[in-house]
């Protein structure tokens, strides 16, 4: 196999594992533009994986388990929602709690109902994603260079991949184009004005909140039903947190976000093809180094030393209203 | 939410609350094990029987609270502080490489000074990775929650390396070191016992405890009798007048997640030096998360960190028994409970406010004549 063929499996292997975090990543966005910090990511993330395979084994459908993973994501942010901002809660703490919750109930439940230490059994192929294929893939395909790019790199991936990557643009279109965008990333710099402008802060919060639970459930989603086939505990492994991560690396912009999802994504691809390869000068590849490379990264971003991150202002403080 | 709340009686504050929002998610968790088909007072009585039936059970139990004391004890500290180190986990991993390279490579010193040195590494090693984020936080604006969360990786990373690719025995299967020699273990209790006659089954159980105890009354005098516990207190309730007051908010900080990873280091001792004896991959196996809900439920303070980190011993000594013989309650119930008493003596503690003092209230209201 050439060079152009490795490069082209490694990136195709970045897209399917940086769609997760291109979904997380925009629910956090979603959620910290209005002013509500979510670290649960990671397990909404896992109770999405966990309704969808559920729902998926129980059902035998790919859409009921979509259904099923998103609304119990959306259940799990109204948790966070109603702490953050009818309680006024730290915001870092009860997303602490939901990451806890979720690792525990979903392993627990799981291994209470199919009593495989908390695996699912595996989904038949008609209860999955399957891949699509983008028209004239195979008269294209022999086209050198952009043939075997649209062939293998753009086309065969698929609903819930290609939804993550339509939801940037949309996202973005929402957030900076309409009317709700504006109202939604105001009330996460100056919540005071909204309110004065007549417009319900709580409303505007909560509606984030459901979005985000929305975007990090199709990451769950994902996960089961269109990568393993099954859930198994804590089978997001930290892709929560390295949305997280991406989030703070984009500056919580869209297309930036995008961009470091597929980077993230792309070091973990080629983390797992340098596995144990033996490279001429620096001799066996040190794996971890790559696979911590996004937090490396991230954490000298916001020490200031590339750019300077700067969260939405209101992030994480929960709206008193004045009497 | 319309009226402002009423202050309530001290005793309400202190005992009331904690315990009504702690009772609340003992009951959710209650209807969990219903939930999955199981009784939950069944569950319940196992799971004490198990914890404190016998001495083996109550050696269990208590060494797994001295590491909820040093880890609780660690998160609280920042507490005070306004940090929240969710980094814990990460701090007292390599604080478990601190205390291995001390107690595998200073060989030479004599006797037990070679536990107190290898004690001494645990503390250095978790200060000092506390102290980056810590740092970072104080002179370069960067978020402590988000650098903490990050450094948890980079230590599980940096440990992965290590373990497998470094310190593995040449020729060994498992990614663990060579065991220490016996002076660079902290005696266990079982130990000691029968060096002196008495019959004590082999658990755990280690000196560490004691260590834990007198870190936890350290830290009490520290945050109420110091100066530095004071300019602590005053960062944490307002750095702004902090400033006013003379005191350097950043320097605070810094120090504050030093003693923290210091702290977080304790639990090195424990379970590094006191039972393992090798350092192994992952050895943290959640512990500094558990810390998160102990200083939470023992709202930051010493005596209520204690009493707290046994109940967790309890829960996950007794959880192991239950998890024995009820398979179906496994020993992801515990992280259930620790995830609900975070979020009821967390992120809801002021949920039942409102309620207990309108009861309150109508109670010690007078009559209208």
């Amino acid at each position: 196999m050439g060079w152009f063929d490795s490069f082209i499996v490694v990136f195709a292997s970045g897209i399917r594992l940086g769609t997760p975090l291109i979904l997380g990543c925009l629910a956090g966005l979603w959620s910290e533009r209005a002013g509500v910090v979510d670290i649960g990511l990671e397990g909404k993330m896992l109770v999405g994986a966990f309704a969808s395979a559920a729902g998926a084994t129980f059902t035998g459908s790919v859409s009921i388990g979509l259904l099923a993973g998103i609304a119990a994501s959306i259940a799990v942010s109204l948790v966070h929602g109603y702490a953050s901002i009818d309680q006024r809660a730290n915001q870092i703490v009860s997303g602490t709690a939901i990451n806890m919750v979720a690792a525990g109930l979903t392993a627990l439940v799981g291994n209470a109902i199919w009593s495989q230490g908390g695996r699912t059994p595996q989904l038949p192929a008609d209860a999955q994603f399957g891949s699509i294929e983008l028209p004239f893939v195979h008269s294209l395909g022999a086209v050198p260079i952009a043939g075997p790019i649209y062939e293998h790199l753009i086309s065969g991936h698929d609903l819930v991949t290609y939804l993550a990557f339509l939801l940037v643009p949309v996202t973005y279109w929402a957030l900076y184009s309409t009317r709700f965008g504006l109202r939604l990333r105001a009330v996460g710099e100056n919540p005071a004005a909204v309110d004065t402008a007549g417009i319900s802060v709580r409303a505007l919060r909560y509606s984030a909140v459901v979005i985000c639970g929305v975007l990090v459930g199709l990451a769950g989603v994902y996960l089961v039903l269109s990568q393993a086939a099954y859930f198994q505990p804590n089978m997001s492994a930290g892709k929560g947190f390295i949305a997280l991560a991406a989030l703070v690396f984009a500056k919580w912009r869209p297309w930036p976000a995008l961009a470091t999802c597929l980077l993230f994504g792309f070091l973990d691809a080629l983390a797992i093809r340098l596995q144990g390869v033996e490279l001429p000068v620096v001799g066996p590849v040190p794996v971890q180094a790559i696979e911590a490379l996004p937090y490396v990264l991230t954490v000298v971003l916001l020490a200031g030393f590339i750019g300077k991150a700067i969260p939405p202002k209101a992030s994480g403080i929960p709206y008193v209203k004045e009497r | 939410m319309s009226s402002p709340l009423k202050p309530l009686p001290a005793w309400a504050d202190v005992a009331l609350i904690p315990l009504i929002n702690v009772t609340a998610a003992f009951i959710i968790s209650g209807f969990v094990v219903l939930a999955i088909g199981e009784n939950p007072l069944e569950a319940v009585q196992i799971l004490i029987t198990g914890a404190l039936g016998d001495l083996d059970g109550i050696g269990f139990t208590l060494y797994y609270a001295t590491s909820f004391i040093f880890t609780g004890l660690a998160v609280a500290i920042c507490f005070h502080a306004g940090l929240f180190n969710i980094g814990v986990e990460g701090q007292a991993y390599i604080a478990g490489l601190g205390a291995t390279l001390a107690a595998l490579n200073l060989g030479f010193l004599p006797g037990y000074s070679l536990a107190f040195a290898a004690i001494l590494a645990a503390a250095l090693f978790g200060a000092a990775f506390a102290a980056i984020p810590g740092y970072l936080q104080a002179y370069r604006d960067s978020h402590i929650v988000i650098t903490t969360i990050m450094f948890n990786y980079i230590a599980s990373a940096i440990m992965g390396y290590l373990l497998v690719d470094v310190l593995r025995v040449p020729g060994q299967m498992n990614a663990e070191t060579a065991p220490f020699r016996d002076s660079g273990r902290v005696p266990q209790v079982h130990e000691i016992m029968s060096a002196l006659g008495f019959h004590w089954p082999v658990t755990p159980f280690n000196l560490s405890f004691l260590l834990a105890l007198a870190a936890a009354l350290v830290v009490w005098l520290l945050i109420w009798r110091t100066r530095l516990g004071y300019e602590i207190r005053t960062v944490g309730a307002n750095s702004t007048a902090a400033i006013y007051g003379g005191i350097s908010p950043a320097r605070i900080t810094v120090v504050t997640t030093l003693l923290s990873g210091a702290l977080a280091g304790g639990m090195a001792v424990n379970v590094i030096l006191g039972e393992e004896h090798r350092l192994i991959l992952e050895y943290t196996a959640g512990f500094g998360f558990v810390g998160i809900a102990v200083a939470l439920m023992g709202r930051a303070h010493p005596v209520g960190i204690i009493l707290a980190a046994i109940l967790f011993g309890v829960l996950y000594q007794g959880g192991a028994e239950l998890a024995f013989e009820k398979p179906k309650i496994s020993r992801d119930m515990i992280v259930v409970i620790q995830g609900l008493v975070v979020l009821f003596a967390g992120a809801l503690e002021h949920m039942f406010r409102r309620p207990v003092a309108t009861l309150l209230a109508r109670r010690t209201a007078q009559p209208p004549i």
